[in-house]
C-alpha cells in the first residue's frame, strides 16, 4: 500500500521528524565538538594578541601566526601583565584576556554598567606595549581586532579580524599590506588630542611614509568596511585614554 | 570515459558549456558576482560548491520518494543548511585555519539558488549515482565561470595572481606600471563582474547558434 503523501497529516509528522532528527544532529555535533571549538579559539587568541605586538612568522607578503605548539610559551613569556580596566580601576588578571568584548560590548548598552576594558601588557627588553582589544561592524557582520601601542599611543602593530567580509574586497583587512600600514601611525594629532587612525580614501600616500596624519590608504571597493575599521578604531580605543593619562603622569 | 556510460559521460560534461549553470541556466550568478574579485576566493567557492552540492544532490535523491510535495523546497533548505553547518563545526574543531578561510562562504553556499536549482530540477526525479554526477558535473560548469571571472578581475583590477605580482609593483612602478599601465579599480566592483559574464554568454552563444532562443 502507497502512502498518499499529499495528505496534510503525512506532511505534517514528515515535518516533525525532520526537525527532530536534525535538530538532535546539530545539537549532538556541536555539543561533541565545543571542547575542541573552545581550545581553538582560546590559541587563537593568543595569536592574535601575539601578532599584534609584532610576534609571528611572516612570510613575504602574508599573514603567519606562531605556531600552535609555541604559543602558549611564548604568550606567557610576552604578555607579561594582563589587566582590567573599570572605570578608575586597573586591576590585573591572568585571565583577562578571556573576557568576551562583544558580551561586554552590548552590556555597556546599559549606562550603568561599568564596561570591563581589557588590557595586556608586554614589558621586554624591546619595550613596553600595551594591546587593546578592539570589536566593531564591517559592511556584513561583525570585525574586530587587537591594537598594540606604545604609551604615547603611537601603534606599534595590529591584527585585523572579520566574520564575513566581502572575499577579495572588506575580507582583505587580515592582508599585511593593510594592517601593516598602521604600524607607526599615531592615534593622536599634533595637538596631543586623541583621533583615532582614519581609513581613508583620496589619501594619497600610498607607501604610508606620512605616520603622523592620523589616515592610512583605504582598500578600493571596500568603503563600508574601512570606515568600519576607522569607527572601531576611535569608539574602542578612546575608552582606554584615562588609562593611558595615568601611565604619563607616573 | 570507460568509467561512465555514454548517458552518465552527459551529466557531466554537459554543464561545462551548452548547459552552463551561470551562463545558460542563469542559476548562482549571485555569488558569481559576490566572490569573484579574487582567484583564490573562486576556487575556494567552486571546490565548496562542488562538495555541497555532490553530497546534498544525493541525499535529496534518496529521500526523493518520501518527500512531500507541498514541503519540499523547505526540506531541500534544511538539508543543505544542515550539511554545511556540520562541515563547518567539523572543520572548527579539526582544521581550524581552514574554517577561517571557509567560514565567509557558509552564507553564500546555503544561498546559493544552483543547490536549489539541481536539487529541484534534477535530484527530485533521478537516482543517486546520476544525481551525483549532475551535482558535480554543474559545480564543474559553475567552477569554470567563476574561475574565468575570477581570473580577469585579480588580473586586471589588482594586478595579481593568487595574491602573486605578475604584472609588477605599482607602488614601486616595475613591470608593465613602468610604462604607464594603470590597475583597473573599476573591475573590482560587482558590476564588472556582471558584465564579464555577460561577455561569456556573448561569445558562446555567437560560437554555438542553437543556444540563441527564437523571437
Amino acid at each position: 500500500m502507497a502512502i498518499n503523501k499529499d495528505k496534510n497529516s503525512y506532511t505534517i509528522i514528515f515535518a516533525i521528524i525532520m526537525v527532530v532528527v536534525v535538530g538532535s544532529l546539530l545539537a549532538f555535533a556541536a555539543e561533541g565538538l565545543k571542547s575542541n571549538i573552545n581550545e581553538n579559539k582560546r590559541i587563537e587568541k593568543q595569536q592574535n594578541i601575539l601578532y599584534a605586538l609584532g610576534i609571528n612568522e611572516n612570510d613575504e607578503s602574508s599573514a603567519v601566526f606562531v605556531s600552535k605548539d609555541v604559543v602558549a610559551e611564548s604568550f606567557a613569556k610576552n604578555v607579561t601583565k594582563q589587566v582590567v580596566i573599570q572605570g578608575a580601576n586597573a586591576t590585573e588578571d591572568p585571565e583577562a584576556y578571556l573576557i568576551d568584548v562583544k558580551k561586554e560590548k552590548s552590556l555597556a548598552k546599559d549606562d550603568s554598567y561599568q564596561r570591563r576594558l581589557p588590557l595586556f601588557i608586554s614589558e621586554t627588553s624591546t619595550g613596553t606595549y600595551y594591546v587593546a582589544p578592539i570589536r566593531g561592524k564591517g559592511l556584513w557582520d561583525a570585525i574586530w581586532g587587537y591594537v598594540a601601542l606604545d604609551k604615547d599611543m603611537v601603534i606599534k602593530g595590529v591584527y585585523f579580524d572579520h566574520k564575513g567580509e566581502t572575499p577579495g574586497l572588506g575580507a582583505n583587512i587580515k592582508q599585511r599590506f593593510f594592517m601593516d600600514d598602521f604600524s607607526g601611525e599615531h592615534l593622536n594629532d599634533e595637538a596631543g588630542n586623541f583621533t583615532g587612525v582614519a581609513v581613508a580614501k583620496g589619501n594619497n600616500d600610498p607607501k604610508n611614509e606620512r605616520k603622523t596624519d592620523n589616515r592610512v590608504d583605504a582598500i578600493a571597493g571596500s568603503t563600508i568596511t574601512g570606515n568600519g575599521v576607522t569607527a572601531m578604531i576611535k569608539d574602542e580605543l578612546k575608552l582606554y585614554i584615562p588609562y593611558f593619562k595615568t601611565l604619563k603622569n607616573n | 570515459m570507460g568509467l561512465l556510460s555514454k548517458k552518465d559521460a552527459k551529466l557531466i560534461m554537459d554543464p561545462l558549456l551548452d548547459d552552463n549553470p551561470i551562463t545558460i541556466q542563469v542559476l548562482g550568478i549571485c555569488s558569481a558576482l559576490a566572490i569573484t574579485a579574487e582567484l583564490e576566493a573562486s576556487i575556494v567557492m567552486a571546490v565548496s560548491v562542488m562538495f555541497v552540492l555532490g553530497v546534498g544532490n544525493v541525499v535529496i535523491s534518496l529521500m526523493r520518494n518520501v518527500i512531500p510535495s507541498k514541503i519540499r523546497i523547505i526540506v531541500q533548505l534544511v538539508v543543505v543548511a544542515t550539511l554545511v553547518i556540520i562541515v563547518d563545526l567539523v572543520l572548527k574543531a579539526f582544521a581550524y585555519e581552514l574554517s577561517k578561510t571557509l567560514s565567509v562562504f557558509v552564507g553564500l553556499i546555503i544561498t546559493n539558488c544552483i543547490i536549489m536549482g539541481r536539487f529541484e530540477a534534477f535530484a527530485l526525479a533521478n537516482k543517486p549515482w546520476r544525481s551525483f554526477l549532475d551535482g558535480i558535473g554543474n559545480s564543474f560548469g559553475y567552477g569554470l565561470i567563476l574561475i574565468i571571472v575570477g581570473f580577469f578581475r585579480e588580473l586586471l583590477g589588482s594586478g595579481t595572481l593568487l595574491g602573486i605580482k605578475v604584472l609588477g609593483d605599482p607602488i614601486e612602478l616595475t613591470g608593465v606600471y613602468a610604462y604607464g599601465y594603470e590597475n583597473n579599480g573599476f573591475m573590482l566592483l560587482s558590476p564588472m563582474a556582471l558584465i564579464i559574464v555577460g561577455l561569456i554568454i556573448w561569445v558562446q552563444r555567437s560560437k554555438n547558434k542553437t543556444l540563441i532562443e527564437d523571437e
